[in-house]
């Protein structure tokens, strides 16, 4: 495949939710509470970005209705659009978890598994 | 009366005893009674129709799509087992009323039998096998809390324990084999399937079906190698053995083989299968039996021993076989009972049920000594009494059978489980009530009252009824043998009599009880030799092999789910990058069917930030701060994107969560440590950055290749697209669908926002009331304070704006229905406005002006969406249903009003309640940690030199 033939819209979004994935996989794998909750959050966006992608990319056709032809996916918008609404409860609830572990303990590590085996 | 209200009348009943506890033991016992009554008078209006060979039917469609019907069939085997649940179930509550002791929960009691009592009719009576399995799984599930009623012995629970584990497991494999059988035949109704042998015997699934089906059979009636569980069970109280253990329980796998009789049996496999496990067993469990001294373990497998004789007969796949096992199933229910409850009376008058403490109590215990030897000497296969008749059957039956190609393995191993079982019943009646009178029972014996030697009394009294005229029971016996049989087989000729001439049976019965004589003299010597024989515990086996099972699965789970989050986060990619990877080159993909637009220099710009700030976020996320930055550019170019693409509504949405999130983050940081230190060998950072890698790249081709196709099925948006302003009356097509078309959905999720924030207040209130408040009040900020902690600038700014914002939310929920905008947007922009108040002002100061606590505005809004949904119910609507209309007040242009923007105006006080008490609470833990903020702008705190930490 030509490298140049992927400088198109449609790579530049899919790379896009590829590059936030990863970063987000990667933090969500780090050891300590804050890292894990900004890569949950990139995953947020790469996963809402995929979703809202599964309605295809149309340019300029909002699904505002008017005498216009063509509008884009309504449907996906609709869904993504409480899902972002619902990932900030969602990560208020995490932070405030992470926060009362970390006042609570002084600790904020994610990783205690050593203590979990322990008798 | 309708089988519906059959089987219903036990569950609905058993609502009643719980609630009658506190009017005394009598009326508790008295309501089970009657709902008893009721659901046999019901079955017994039934009785002529049965009789006159006709099957009653009734059902209705409950899950149509998985073949799951509420259909009931009352045939003459239903009725037979019906008639032994619900008239041994009277016997047994009499019998319970006096049985339990003053400090038992007597409600608890009859709740959890008349629980079982409904389940076990309805598995007679079910047609639908897939409902018969969720009341074969309920009779597990109730005999448990039977079983372990007495709480506090630990044999009891252990028991209960080990009876769920092997019947449920049993119960598992049964679903797998009706499933089978539904599958071959195509139908999930008994009458259909009873109709189809030929069609399932030449199924290839046909031995995987008859296992898993025999699999639950051997469980529940405890046919070897699964026997061992009935013994356990025995730590229940008597009334639950009387009744679960002779005549109900066990006996449903034996049900269910006389029930799959006509399509299974008559195989070689079910002959050599069921005919060995059931020989086996009534050997096995007779000579173990024997020996035991606990009276109601020695029960238990005299009834282990009497389920193989009957399973055993259905194995041998004759009519005349059939009609033993039927009869045998009568007589068997008749005396086991009796057995059961009069031992029940021994240990409740004497205080144990060692038969080494017993003995001579016939002097003491005249009417208990009757019934209970009666019955024993039943058991025995003495003549007059009913055992006998069914045990001469069951011999001739024997002789006939062939088994590996031997014609003497049967009889003669027949005659050996005859014999021992005459043997146990001699013991127990000599050892129990014969020999001297003893001084040394652990209380002083006597007869019971009425109460407790009546019912079994009334069984005795069948027992010798039957034993002498069997001609009373023959026609019944027979109506119940030909259900069996069904179109199988045609009914055996043979009268059930007394006396049949000099045939092999007779030797064979003679044999045994001679046999069992002589066992019992020479017992002494026996029972050395059995004591000192090695056995295989099967208590400690199965103990051994539950405990390998849970171990192999701790350690699994351990090893899979940890606890870590950051372990199955890299176990969870991996694998959906594995699968993905299977199926794309295991699957086809189909050709691009979309052209790809031409980027625009506009998208290379944005995709460089992007991907700059989000790589950066993956380098430089030690600095927390920076990453904070890093994130909100990412969320920004998501926005723009957003707009780019044809979304307004989800840029503005994701500009706004942006803003707050980001204030949720830094209220966040504010606690915790600044830098995240570097922990990770690099190794481990290697081997992350490989699997990141790897979903990354996998994200990417995936959404590329789905980016360049059309869907596979046609979207449903087309739908919503052309009703959103007919239907909906709006043309911002995404609102209507948030707020009509899935209101429903958008009506939940507000929900789930305002629990999270309640849950965030929660936590906060749990930390500020623990420990964690005093390490709050003695913490010292690790950063310097800024100068000013209300500087005038931003005070007067916030204050001026926050009128306008608030218009500008006015204006964005109002256009919501027609343009961008609507209830989530209009309620994160308040939020805004709010918490800039609190940013500038201070928290008291916005505290002290505000007039409605955040939890009330979260239930105000789920309360405005919640009723509007209600109000279409008055205008006979479905919940939520919209309607809209137009009008015009001079000098306004013509306007919508809809009840969707009642709904919208509840989304948005939702989110403006969740949103604010997020934040509040967060800043709540920052209040506490510093001195008390004042209420003047610009003030400067002369503190802050002093406690700052050095860093």
């Amino acid at each position: 495949m030509d490298i140049l033939s992927l400088a198109n819209t449609e790579f530049f979004v899919a790379s896009a939710i590829g590059i936030l994935t990863a970063a987000g996989m990667y933090l969500v794998m780090r050891m300590r509470t804050f890292p894990v909750i900004m890569g949950v959050s990139l995953l947020t966006y790469a996963v809402n970005v995929f979703l809202f992608a599964s309605g295809r990319l149309v340019i300029g056709a909002p699904p505002i209705l008017t005498d216009a032809e063509t509008y884009t996916d309504p449907l996906p918008q609709a869904l993504v659009l409480t899902a972002i609404v619902i990932s900030f409860g969602m990560t208020a609830v995490v932070v405030m978890i992470a926060l009362g572990a970390y006042l609570g303990s002084d600790d904020d590590h994610v990783d205690d598994t050593v203590s979990e085996d322990a008798p | 009366m309708s089988l519906f209200l059959i089987v219903a009348l036990p569950f609905l009943g058993a609502l009643l005893p719980g609630l009658m506890n506190t009017a005394g033991r009598a009326a508790c016992a008295g309501v089970t009674f009657t709902v008893t009554l009721a659901a046999l008078i019901g079955l017994l209006t039934n009785l002529p129709a049965v009789l006159a060979g006709e099957v009653v039917t009734t059902g209705f469609d409950w899950i149509p799509v998985l073949g799951l019907n509420v259909t009931l069939m009352l045939d003459g085997l239903g009725f037979f087992f019906a008639c032994l649940i619900l008239g041994i179930g009277l016997l047994i509550i009499t019998y319970a009323r006096f049985y339990l002791a003053r400090e038992d929960n007597m409600g608890e009691f009859f709740t959890y039998l008349l629980l079982f009592q409904g389940a076990m009719v309805g598995i007679v009576l079910s047609d639908n096998i897939l409902l018969l399995l969720v009341f074969w799984e309920l009779t597990s599930l109730s005999s448990f809390l039977l079983i372990g009623f007495w709480k506090h012995l630990p044999e009891g629970r252990q028991g209960a324990l080990m009876a769920l584990t092997v019947t449920g497991m049993g119960g598992l494999a049964m679903i797998g084999g009706m499933l089978i059988l539904g599958n071959i035949v195509g139908s999930y109704d008994l009458s259909v399937i009873l109709q189809h042998r030929d069609m399932i015997q030449a199924s290839p699934l046909y031995l995987p079906a008859l296992l898993l089906i025999l699999l639950g059979c051997f469980t529940k009636s405890a046919q070897f190698p699964f026997h061992f569980w009935l013994p356990h069970a025995m730590a229940a109280p008597t009334p639950v053995s009387a009744y679960l253990h002779s005549a109900t329980m066990v006996k449903a796998g034996i049900f269910l083989m006389a029930r799959m009789w006509p399509v299974l049996s008559g195989t070689p496999e079910w002959f050599m299968i069921v005919t060995s496990a059931g020989l086996i067993t009534m050997v096995l469990g007779a000579v173990i039996g024997l020996f035991k001294h606990d009276l109601k373990a020695l029960l238990a497998f005299s009834t282990v021993s009497h389920l193989g004789l009957i399973t055993m007969l259905l194995g041998t796949g004759t009519a005349f076989g059939a009609m033993a096992a039927v009869f045998h199933i009568l007589n068997h229910a008749t005396f086991k009972a009796a057995l059961f409850m009069s031992t029940g009376i021994i240990d409740h008058e004497t205080h144990t049920r060692d038969i080494r403490r017993l003995g001579g109590l016939r002097k003491l215990m005249p009417i208990t000594f009757v019934i209970a030897t009666i019955a024993a000497l039943s058991m025995a296969g003495i003549p007059l009494l009913n055992g006998f008749l069914s045990k001469e059957m069951m011999l001739e039956e024997a002789g006939h059978t062939v088994l590996f190609s031997s014609p003497y393995l049967v009889p003669v191993l027949a005659t050996i489980g005859s014999l021992f079982s005459a043997a146990y019943c001699f013991r127990l009646i000599s050892h129990t009530f014969l020999g001297p009178v003893r001084d040394d029972y652990p209380a002083h014996p006597h007869d019971p009252p009425l109460g407790l030697y009546g019912p079994p009394a009334l069984l005795v009294v069948l027992v010798v009824v039957i034993g002498i005229a069997p001609f009373l029971v023959e026609p019944f016996v027979r109506t119940v043998t030909a259900t069996v049989l069904g179109d199988a087989a045609s009914l055996s000729k043979a009268h059930i009599k007394i006396w049949h001439g000099l045939v092999p049976a007779v030797f064979m019965s003679i044999a045994a009880v001679v046999g069992g004589l002589i066992m019992l003299a020479a017992f002494k010597p026996a029972l050395r030799l059995w004591d000192a024989a090695p056995r295989p515990e099967a208590k400690s086996i199965f103990d051994a092999i539950i405990f390998a099972c849970v171990g192999l699965a701790q350690r699994i789970t351990h090893t899979l789910h940890d606890g870590a989050f950051t372990r199955y986060a890299a176990i969870f990619g991996v694998t959906v990058v594995a699968y993905g990877t299977f199926a794309w080159h295991t699957g086809t993909i189909g050709a691009a069917t979309r052209t790809p637009q031409v980027a625009t220099p506009v998208q290379y710009a944005s995709w460089l930030m992007l991907v700059t700030a989000t790589v950066g976020m993956a380098f430089l996320h030690r600095n927390r701060l920076l990453s904070l930055m890093l994130i909100g550019i990412v969320g920004l170019i998501v926005s723009v994107g957003f707009v780019f693409f044809s979304a307004p509504d989800l840029a503005m949405t994701q500009l706004t969560v942006e803003v707050v999130t980001i204030i949720l983050l830094l209220l966040a940081l504010n606690f915790l440590p600044n830098r995240t230190p570097v922990e990770s060998s690099v190794v481990r950072r290697t081997r992350d950055i490989a699997v990141a890698t790897v979903t990354g790249i996998a994200a990417t081709v995936l959404s590329y290749h789905y980016l360049l196709r059309d869907t596979v099925a046609p979207s449903i948006s087309d739908f919503h697209l052309a009703n959103s302003y007919k239907g909906g009356g709006g043309t911002n097509v995404v609102n209507v669908i948030l707020v009509d078309f899935r209101g429903f959905d958008t009506y939940g999720e507000i929900i789930v926002l305002g629990i999270a924030a309640l849950l965030i207040y929660a936590l906060t209130e749990t930390l500020l009331g623990g420990p964690v408040r005093a390490r709050l009040l003695n913490r010292k900020p690790d950063q310097p304070r800024s100068g000013n902690m209300h500087p005038m600038m931003m005070v007067v700014m916030t204050r001026v704006i926050m009128p306008v914002v608030l218009m500008v939310g006015f204006y964005i929920f109002w256009r919501g229905h027609n343009e961008p905008g609507g209830g989530f947007i209009a309620g994160l922009i308040v939020s805004i406005a709010v918490v800039m108040q609190y940013m500038a002002s201070g928290f008291s100061w916005t505290s002290a002006r505000l007039r409605y606590p955040y939890h009330g505005v979260i239930g105000a809004g789920v309360l405005v969406a919640g009723l509007t949904g209600i109000g279409s119910w008055f205008f006979a609507k479905p919940f939520l249903t919209s309607d809209f209309t137009y009008v015009r007040i001079p000098p306004f242009e013509k306007f919508e009003l809809a009840t969707a923007a009642l709904f919208d105006l509840g989304v948005f006080l939702a989110v403006v309640g969740a949103v604010m008490l997020s934040l509040e609470s967060f800043s709540r833990l920052a209040r506490r940690a510093h001195v008390p903020d004042t209420e003047h702008p610009m003030d400067i705190d002369p503190s802050r030199n002093s406690d700052t930490v050095e860093a």
